[in-house]
């Protein structure tokens, strides 16, 4: 990746991911206006607001995901770890292998439970230089991590498909752990999920805090309350109010926030 | 329903006969009649064909000869053999061929016009893929008469061009678009959640494609190559044309071949109806029929595994 934009900048950058400017269309419908964000590294940052006010598009303008649809057009910069994406020399499988993302919707790919969690693993190192051994304990410890190591330890060439909503989930965050990403997006990641998974979800979620810097969007205030350290309120594109969660939550600096946190938006 | 939305008796009077009525009625009527004659004639036409046919069930033919000879002289004056092994071969090698040339082509057409064009592009291609597929068969066997024919005769020095890699080409051409929509669609049925998560996890359109792609969609194509071999199967013009039309248990793709529907086609007119010969005709004809009845059965159950597992 191209060197950070500021060269004499000499100490390590303290943004897991910052934004300048960025603006961004689908087509001429235009989702993101002039975000400019830092998100702390090393913590839990829950995005929040209003549905269809831009949070799935910011998050998957990180690992640029959403240049999949098509007609978009980015202007601005988001740097990742002081690396600018959108610099030439970026290799988007690169990138995304750094930035991880959790879907909606547990989205494991319809193949064995083992061969999903070592997908981006063997996309990165080609067949002559894997280590079978290693291979093994980068399974075992990837699928330990998200606690679900002992359910189907006897069954890892069952179809991921065929696990429960809250285990698929479980596995989608395991498969990214292999490539040693820096950065996890999850976007609504419990809401396809029962309360209890939800709750299983969220704690891991909580164990991971601190090794991943980790973005989160959520719906749910009770959600962002517990489980994140900083707070982002969006509203129609833009970015209303970024401040760590207790404040936020207690007291808001703009009452457009504070209208929110209280349910006046629905 | 509960009964106290039930319209007054007065104007439940069902026989009403005015003009929508008759419409009704002779919609219905015709449905019926259309439905029905579909199946009378797919049943007919077995019937019809059985009955003239089962030569060695009801006639002279032996089992053996019919199915082991590669001998087949029906107007042979005083020793007539019907032995089918020759043109079957004819067939299986045309129809193999035909497969190794139509697969691979028709995957990566349907690869690249469903994984890698988009929009405009892609509505196109599928229109001209379409359009491929609706030339006709005759129109193919010029094709392969006037222009591969001499193509293979410069390019391998052959004495004749007309053979097994004749109509092979010309059946995998034409076996190609039809397979390529119906791989198409295959494609087209993986859910995009499935390339997306694909993607976000580093895979490139590629790897996407062979990695997750075709891995989901493979039932898919499995019916689309069955469709296709199918459809070489009980091609007749083109292979007619292109193939040489000798009798041959071919050895070398330069051999020439005859293919049991083109024979059909070009002896039961100049037979006596309810000869031997004509009989035999009718037998191969029932052959044909159960061959492709099989496959086209086969891809429709596989079909209906991918749905049902959806
Ligand atoms: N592929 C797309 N093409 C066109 N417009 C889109 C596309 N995806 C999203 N949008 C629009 O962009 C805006 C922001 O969408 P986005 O999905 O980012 O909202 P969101 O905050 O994640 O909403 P939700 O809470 O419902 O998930 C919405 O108005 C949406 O209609
Ligand atoms: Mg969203």
């Amino acid at each position: 990746m191209t060197p950070p934009s500021e060269a004499t900048e000499q100490t390590p950058p303290a943004a897991a991911i910052r934004t300048r400017k960025l603006n961004f269309w689908y087509g001429s419908f235009q989702a993101l206006f002039e975000v400019d964000l830092e998100i702390t590294a090393g913590i839990i940052t829950s995005l929040i607001g209003p549905s269809g006010c831009g949070k799935s598009t910011l998050l998957r303008s990180v690992n640029r995901i959403n240049e999949r649809s098509g007609d978009v057009r980015t202007t601005g910069t988001i740097e990742v770890l002081g690396h600018d994406i959108h610099g030439e020399r970026v290799e988007l499988a690169r990138l995304r292998q750094k930035v991880g993302m959790v879907f909606q919707r547990p989205n494991p790919l319809p193949i064995s439970i083992r061969d999903n969690v070592m997908f981006g693993y063997r996309l990165q190192n080609p067949a002559n230089s894997r280590n079978k051994s290693e291979q093994e304990e980068i399974l075992e410890g990837s699928l330990r991590k998200v606690l679900l190591w002992d359910g189907v330890k006897d069954c890892l060439g069952r179809k991921a498909t065929s696990l429960s909503l809250e285990e698929q989930q479980k596995l989608c965050i395991a498969r990214l752990l292999p490539v040693k990403p820096a950065i996890l997006l999850m976007d609504e990641p419990c809401s396809a999920l029962d309360p209890q998974g939800t709750e299983a979800v969220e704690e891991l979620i909580w164990e991971l805090r601190g090794d991943f810097n980790i973005l989160l969007v959520t719906h749910n205030m009770a959600q962002a309350r517990r489980a994140s350290e900083e707070c982002v309120f969006m509203l129609m594109g833009r970015v209303i109010e970024h401040a760590p969660t207790v404040e936020m939550f207690v007291t808001p600096r703009n009452p457009q926030t504070s209208d929110y946190i209280e349910g006046r938006y629905g | 329903m509960s009964r106290r939305h039930a319209p007054p008796r007065a104007e439940r009077k069902p026989d009403r006969r005015d003009l929508g009525w008759y419409v009704d009625k002779a919609v219905e009527v015709a449905v019926f009649v259309g439905g029905v004659s579909a199946i009378v004639f797919v049943v007919g036409i077995f019937v019809f064909i059985t009955r003239e046919g089962l030569g060695f069930v009801t006639g002279p033919f032996d089992f053996r000869q019919f199915f082991l000879s590669p001998r087949w002289r029906p107007t042979s004056e005083w020793n007539p053999t019907y032995g089918i092994l020759a043109l079957f071969a004819g067939t299986a090698s045309v129809t193999g061929l035909a497969m190794l040339v139509a697969v691979p082509f028709s995957i990566c057409a349907a690869v690249f016009i469903g994984e890698l064009t988009a929009g405009r592009t892609r509505e196109v291609l599928k229109v001209l893929v379409e359009f491929l597929a609706a030339i006709p068969s005759v129109v193919w066997g010029f094709i392969g008469l006037s222009i591969i024919n001499p193509l293979i005769i410069n390019v391998f020095d052959v004495a004749v061009g007309l053979n097994v890699l004749n109509s092979g080409v010309i059946l995998g051409l034409m076996a190609a678009p039809i397979m390529t929509s119906i791989a198409e669609d295959a494609f087209r049925a993986v859910p995009e959640t499935y390339r997306e998560a694909a993607e976000a996890m580093g895979a490139t359109r590629w790897q996407v494609t062979y990695k997750v792609v075709i891995p989901a969609a493979k039932n898919g194509l499995l019916a689309a190559v069955l469709l296709g071999i199918g459809r070489a199967f009980g091609e007749t013009m083109a292979v007619l044309m292109a193939s040489g039309h000798s009798i041959n248990l071919p050895t070398s793709v330069f051999d020439s071949v005859r293919a049991l529907t083109a024979t059909i086609a070009a002896e039961l007119g100049e037979t006596a109806v309810g000869s031997d010969h004509y009989r035999a005709l009718f037998t191969i004809g029932i052959v044909l029929f159960l061959i492709t009845f099989a496959i086209n059965l086969t891809a429709d159950l596989v079909i209906r595994g991918t749905r049902r597992k959806e």
